[in-house]
């Protein structure tokens, strides 16, 4: 097989996580949402901000809360140079841990702070968000405390207790495709159907994966296929989901092409849904040549081609 | 208990990229049949497939799934998966096997840090309610533990350095790694910082790979090799999530899984430790002496691939029992934020 | 000398069960909490304290659904499991199954005297069926969801059987009829008859919606101990074998309907347990039906009928509490579905059943049952089979 760089292409992950909290969180995140800061104090009397939500002794539940102070103290800190999605400043700033004054136990959030001024030791506030919904980004970040606050920010008034937090989480990956993948992908983008044959079984798989799934070895033999085939079985599908190009009910089915040894899902159409039949013959209805890319949708999809069905023998070994 | 060995290892070179995919069948199809031709074993020998991976490395849900396309897993085959370094993986193996319902087993690991923001993608570990929202990477929060050894005059930088350096000269003679080098203290600490008080030098790179290994109990360990590295003790342990009230320049969950292991007569250990400062802390946890020999590999300071790396340390551990190099090594592995949760494993040559 | 049971194991039983109350949504709680809700009832019934669980072992699906990564990590403080040895599986949707086998193991090992094993779902956080559709390059989307992906082959399933359309309506029916007698269940329809779901729209045909599993949120746990342990417990549940088998999702003749994988698993699980005659010899099965269809499937696969004939026996009705073989008396995965956790449920509600705290859904004298759970393309298998005999 000649090399091929392998195709690759970004896929972002993306979803706005919304969070029920239970009452120790609901307890600390509605507190922020008022500028509160809320520990627990555990049976061995030691107080944890944040809280926790069970001893880490006795793992019952801790029910005594505590308010602390939002002014603490820098146990540890760290210098972020080059900030990055999602962290709560946008120019160089420290982590730090935070022990605040009551508490036992460190926050870990970030200064906003000159690096030359920030050492272990120093003495920070909480900088409150000016909206604040109970999320621990209510606390925008701390800054120094000895610089004299001119805001003195109080308590607010009391706010309705907060129950979820909204979470929203992007990853980009990029996804790369197998060799084998990506000379079946080039072979779409040129019109062709291209199976790969496993050296081992002989058997001609498509769309090809990495290794052939029965003897765990690459199937680089690359067969061209017909763009025709038969239905081995299908649905009918009714439910919306998002990527969806067609308005249901649809044909969602398993197309074997001839000389294939095993079938892809792909739709048909051109053909009431409830006309379907296992065994059915089809061929592939192709885009226009203009519209041609890397990949399987280059085939509209698959209609009937009228002629008779293959027998159920035929293809029984293929469900 | 039974006695188990490993008596096989294979791994994948160390790469900064791969152009497989992220279900790493393509680097693992040539050192399963690396491993297991070495032993003149085939698929059908082994009792039991055990793999570790994640699916937020792989940015797929259900990513494992098709890497047992590199197995060829027809026949069905009796195998389970943990989302965790192969480390863990071989656990589970280790159990299953003294369960008695197997003989052999093989453990696999794979990632491909690559693909995606790795420093990033682990902030998802910590707590989602009252951290990860402030997606703290995971250089930052080992640059916490870091500074905080440093202010409390358990380590210095040039110490840290100092770990950097012998792991890159290590790694010239191993050629799996990704990085080597043979700069001195000085040098790498005229480097910037890349999370003060971190260097470039004081961090695992991005590395994609993947690796193996291969379990036999008793007599099968000796009809299969000469030196079985036996595995005389396994343990692992994990140490609270909270991160601001756990010490973290004491490793407790380590030393517990020493205790566990069993760690006297220890001549070489095979350290798990993505950040220069993290092996002086599991040095100090394991209670390893001046006369062990510390990652002869080069460890993960010279390659680093997620979730099989771990794996990596107990294969490198074993080939020095294999070889005949040493009579009793160790090799440790880690998973989660700033050595949360650390397993050891104990082998000897007998 | 070990003392070992019929596999050369040593032998396991389970102490003690416990789960959440299945909803759409909790919530009241955090993760934290959701899992201490079926993990604090679990160590009730095993009456065992923290100090007593030497290992956790946690079983989820994957972490897309809650969006965070390896979350055992951070829960390890509220399962109790600091200081101990932690372990996190993940197979897919046989994973809770999977979880209590890998628990199992260690006992069975001599590793540990007990373990907890805890399965669990939040998948209210985000959508069950956008983490499970995220699109991937270069493939086409087609279908979306589990639905979607299974339905062609239920089709292939009463094309290969001749099995009359009504079979899933019956299942659907009596499953969610079980779960109403069943006060943790999600879905509780106690007003359900075949007319109604025949009724019931057609999603992906031939799986109707009142075919199709909830999504929910919950939390299954169980405490696994030793031979000592179990002789002084008050109701153990012996595990009598355990088996787990998987194979590739797809490949060229594979067997959709009736996959390998699953024999496979339920020979060996037959075998090790001394079963010849399981439709005799189980009591009660609790069996993965997530689409209604997959209960005469599965019969057939798991050997209790011979291939083909599967829905005569649904047919017959005697998969109802009553019948020759109850299966899914709790309701089943039409009635639950925390996808981490409902392969536990299944391991958990068989043994419920030989432990005789099933409740209203208990099958009266049942001696021995089946725990089982598939995952992804129905290509993980995971069972067992317990017993209130210490074999």
């Amino acid at each position: 097989m000649t090399a091929v760089e392998p195709l690759s292409a970004p896929i972002e992950l993306s979803f706005d996580y919304t969070r029920s909290l239970g009452t120790t969180l609901s307890r600390f995140m509605t507190g922020l949402a008022e500028r509160r800061i809320v520990g627990v104090r555990t049976a061995d009397r030691r107080v944890f901000v944040p809280p926790v939500e069970y001893d880490p002794v006795t793992l019952a539940q801790v029910t005594d809360f505590v308010d602390v102070g939002d002014e603490g103290v820098v146990v540890s800190w760290t210098w972020a140079s080059e900030p990055s999605e999602g962290q709560p400043l946008d120019h160089p700033f420290a982590w730090a841990l935070i022990r605040l004054d009551g508490a036992d136990t460190c926050m870990l959030h970030a200064v906003d702070v000159v690096k030359d001024a920030m050492r272990t030791g120093m003495r920070v506030r909480a900088r409150w968000a000016p909206q604040r919904v109970g999320h621990i980004k209510d606390i925008e970040c701390f800054e120094s405390a000895e610089v004299a606050n001119p805001l003195l920010l109080g308590r607010t008034h009391k706010v309705d207790d907060v129950e979820t937090v909204t979470t929203p989480i992007t990853l980009r990956v990029q996804h790369t495709a197998s060799r084998q993948e990506t000379s079946y992908l080039l072979g779409l983008a040129d019109g062709k159907l291209l199976g790969q044959r496993c050296p081992v079984c002989e058997k001609v798989y498509i769309p090809p994966r990495g290794a052939c799934p029965v003897d765990g070895v690459p199937t680089d033999e690359i067969v061209e296929l017909p763009d025709r085939g038969i239905v081995t079985t299908f649905c009918i599908v009714n439910v919306p989901f998002y990527g969806q190009r067609i308005t249901p009910p649809y044909v969602a089915a398993y197309v074997l092409l001839d000389g294939a040894d095993i079938a892809f899902l792909h739709l048909i159409l051109d053909c009431p849904a409830d006309e379907v039949r296992m065994g059915m013959r089809v061929e592939a209805v192709w885009r226009p040549r203009e519209e041609w890319e890397p990949a399987l949708h280059n085939i509209d999809y698959f209609r009937p081609t009228g002629e008779p069905d293959a027998p159920y023998d035929s293809f029984k070994e293929h469900l | 208990m039974r006695s188990v060995a490993v008596v096989g290892f294979a791994q994948s070179p160390q790469t900064r990229r791969s152009d497989g995919t992220t279900n790493g069948v393509e680097m693992l199809v040539p050192i399963f049949q690396e491993v297991l031709g070495g032993l003149g074993l085939t698929k059908k020998d082994i009792g039991f497939w055990c793999s570790g991976s994640s699916d937020y490395l792989a940015g797929r849900a259900f990513s494992f799934i098709s890497a047992i396309d590199a197995i060829g897993a027809v026949p069905p085959i009796n195998e389970s998966h943990v989302e965790a370094d192969a480390a863990w993986a071989m656990y589970e193996a280790w159990c299953k096997i003294q369960t008695g319902e197997v003989d052999t087993a093989l453990v696999y690991g794979f990632g491909k840090s690559s693909a995606g923001d790795l420093r990033r993608a682990l902030a998802l570990q910590l707590d989602p309610y009252t951290v990860a929202p402030l997606w703290p990477d995971s250089v930052a929060v080992a640059g916490l533990q870091a500074r905080m050894g440093i202010d409390a005059g358990l380590w210095t930088e040039r110490d840290m350095a100092d770990v950097a350096v012998r792991s890159r000269r290590d790694a010239e003679t191993n050629p799996y790694a990704q990085l080597s080098g043979s700069k001195d203290a000085d040098e790498l600490l005229t480097e910037p910082y890349l999370s003060d008080p971190l260097r470039k030098h004081d961090c695992a790179p991005i590395t994609d790979g993947a690796s193996v290994v291969v379990l036999a109990a008793g007599d099968r360990a000796r009809e299969l090799v000469e030196r079985p590295a036996w595995i005389a003790g396994i343990d692992q342990r994990v140490d609270s999530a909270n991160i601001g009230a756990r010490d973290l320049t004491t490793s407790a969950s380590t030393t517990a899984a020493a205790a566990g292991a069993g760690v006297d007569g220890i001549e070489v250990a095979e350290l798990h430790a993505p950040f220069t400062h993290q092996e002086l802390i599991l040095r100090t946890a394991l209670g390893l002496g001046d006369r062990v020999r510390i990652t002869p590999s080069g460890g993960a300071l010279a390659g680093n691939p997620m979730f099989a790396a771990g794996l990596v340390r107990i294969g490198e551990a074993a080939n020095q029992i294999m070889s005949g190099a040493a009579e009793r090594a160790l090799a440790h592995a880690t998973s989660g934020p700033a050595l949360q949760h650390n397993l050891v494993c104990v082998m000897e040559g007998r | 000398m070990n003392d070992t049971n019929r596999a050369g194991k040593q032998r396991a039983a389970v102490l003690g069960t416990g789960q959440t109350h299945h909803r759409a949504k909790r919530p009241d709680v955090s993760m934290a909490g959701l899992c201490r809700e079926a993990i604090d009832r679990a160590m009730a019934d095993a009456k065992v304290e923290w100090k007593d669980i030497d290992a956790v072992v946690v079983g989820k699906a994957p972490d897309f659904f809650e969006g965070v990564m390896m979350p055992e990590l951070f829960l390890a403080d509220a399962l109790g499991a600091v200081g101990k040895p932690l372990l996190r599986v993940h197979t897919a949707g046989s994973v809770g199954g999977s979880t209590a086998i890998v628990a199992a193991s260690m006992v069975q090992a001599g590793i540990h005297r007990r373990v907890l094993a805890v399965a669990w779902e939040k998948q209210s956080e985000s959508n069950a069926m956008w983490a499970l559709s995220i699109p991937v390059p270069f493939n086409m989307p087609v279908n979306a969801g589990a639905g979607g992906y299974f339905a062609p082959h239920v089709r292939s399933y009463i094309r290969r059987s001749g099995a009359p359309s009504h079979i899933g309506a019956l299942v659907a029916v009596k499953d969610r009829l079980n779960g109403a007698k069943n006060p943790f269940a999600h879905l509780h329809q106690p007003d359900i008859t075949l007319e109604s779901v025949q009724a019931s729209k057609m999603l992906w045909d031939p799986i109707r919606y009142d075919e199709t599993c909830p999504s929910s949120d919950g939390a299954c746990a169980v405490v696994i101990g030793d031979e000592a342990s179990a002789l002084s417990a008050e109701h153990p549940a012996w595990i009598h074998a355990t088996a787990m088998r998987s194979e590739p999702t797809t490949y060229a003749g594979r067997d959709q309907v009736n996959p390998q994988a699953g024999r496979d698993a339920a020979a060996a699980l037959w075998k090790q347990a001394g079963i010849t005659n399981p439709l005799e010899e189980i009591d009660v099965a609790e069996i993965y039906v997530p689409f209604s269809w997959f209960e005469p499937m599965w019969l057939e696969t798991l050997g209790f009928m011979p291939e083909g004939q599967g829905w005569k026996l649904t047919e017959a009705g005697e998969t109802a509490i009553g019948g020759k073989l109850p299966v899914n008396p709790s309701g089943g995965v039409l009635s639950s579905n925390p996808i981490g956790a409902s392969g536990m449920l299944r391991f958990a509600e068989a043994a419920m059943q030989v432990m005789g705290t099933a409740g209203d859904h208990q099958v009266q004298g049942a001696r021995t049952a089946l725990g089982h759970a598939y995952g992804g393309g129905a290509q993980f298998f995971a069972m067992w089979v317990v017993g209130s005999e210490r074999q």
